[in-house]
């Protein structure tokens, strides 16, 4: 292609279907009323934006854009909302008109406001970079050396919302009334050995709250 | 580089601001969390043109950290609505007001 008509050109007409596939895949997540459909436009606008990062010689962040959010997150978007299924779908209520206007006003003001930013500063050409510029490599010298605290902290945070989320899936039972009786109660204070050995394994045949004696009698 | 960063920030910019209008328009909190997901992309397209600007990797160790939180939200996010789902509770951003009144 770019011995037709120039790299440059071949790049703004990259730069300028990846924007209009971006935009109208931004406006299907916003505007679908299906939840399932907004989670599609949504990897396809995180599929427009890679190739973004790809003319941004950002080639490492394009991949990991494609793989982990592309494929991981938006999977895990995808199975909750198959697992809530009419559920996750859209409280049927028509939005006031005023939340509409004021939704625009907020939206549109702020791209206002970064046009009128951009368009007040010159900002010239970029450097040009060596070619191995974005790759994992280079990316992983500030990532490891300046930056290697903020990625323990991200690591931090990555296990912290692991955590949580574990907790808040997990099923509790279900609160009882005043004056239920407490389930289980006999069984989980004299478990009967055959059949905590059915459960537990042979290992556990002594009753969980038995102490074993002491060696020697000391 | 052909494309002026200045184009890219506008796209940013364009992208930012139709996410926003999704978080207070929709009522679902799914799409709203998805509309966040959106914010966040637009947030790391302009960290990494900035970053190509600037002829440095800093921006774009920025826009890793920033995928690493945003997969940090999805999940605690996530596991609010099927909290919520499994308490019958509506899903509806409206509705959830324990804490306000």
């Amino acid at each position: 292609m770019s011995d037709l008509i120039g790299a440059g050109t071949a790049e703004t007409i990259v730069f300028i279907a990846a924007t209009a596939l971006a935009i109208a895949s931004a406006l299907g997540v916003v505007l679908s009323g299906n939840p399932f459909r907004s989670a599609l436009w949504l990897i396809l606008n995180l599929v427009s934006l890679a190739t973004f990062y790809l003319l941004l010689n950002a080639d490492f962040l394009a991949a990991a854009q494609v793989i982990v959010y592309a494929g991981a997150v938006m999977i895990m978007f995808l199975f909750v909302i198959a697992y809530l299924g009419g559920a996750a779908d859209e409280p049927s209520r028509d939005t006031p008109i005023w939340q509409l206007a004021a939704a625009l006003i907020a939206g549109g003001a702020l791209v206002v406001e970064v046009v009128l930013a951009i368009t007040s500063h010159e900002f010239g050409g970029a450097p040009d970079v060596a070619s191995n510029f974005g790759s994992a490599e280079a990316v992983s010298v500030p990532l490891f050396g300046r930056y290697l605290l903020g990625f323990e902290v991200a690591s931090v945070v990555l296990l912290v919302a692991a955590v949580g989320g574990v907790v808040l899936g997990a099923r509790r039972p279900a609160p009882r009334g005043p004056d239920e009786a407490e389930p289980f109660t006999e069984q989980v204070k004299h478990p009967e050995p055959e059949l905590q050995t059915l459960v537990m394994g042979a290992e556990t045949t002594f009753p969980v709250h038995h102490v074993p004696p002491k060696e020697g009698g000391g | 580089m052909p494309v002026g960063v200045e184009y890219y920030v506008g796209v940013s910019a364009i992208l930012f601001g139709i996410g926003l209008y999704g978080v207070f328009i929709r009522r679902s909190p799914l799409i709203v969390l998805l509309s966040v997901e959106l914010m966040l992309n637009s947030c790391n397209l302009a960290l990494i043109a900035f970053s190509r600007q600037a002829g440095t990797q800093d921006g774009q160790v920025f826009a890793l950290v920033v995928m690493a939180i945003a997969a940090s939200e999805v999940v605690i996010g996530l596991g609010l609505v099927v909290a919520m789902a499994r308490r019958r509770m509506e899903l509806d951003t409206d509705s959830l007001t324990a804490l306000r009144d």
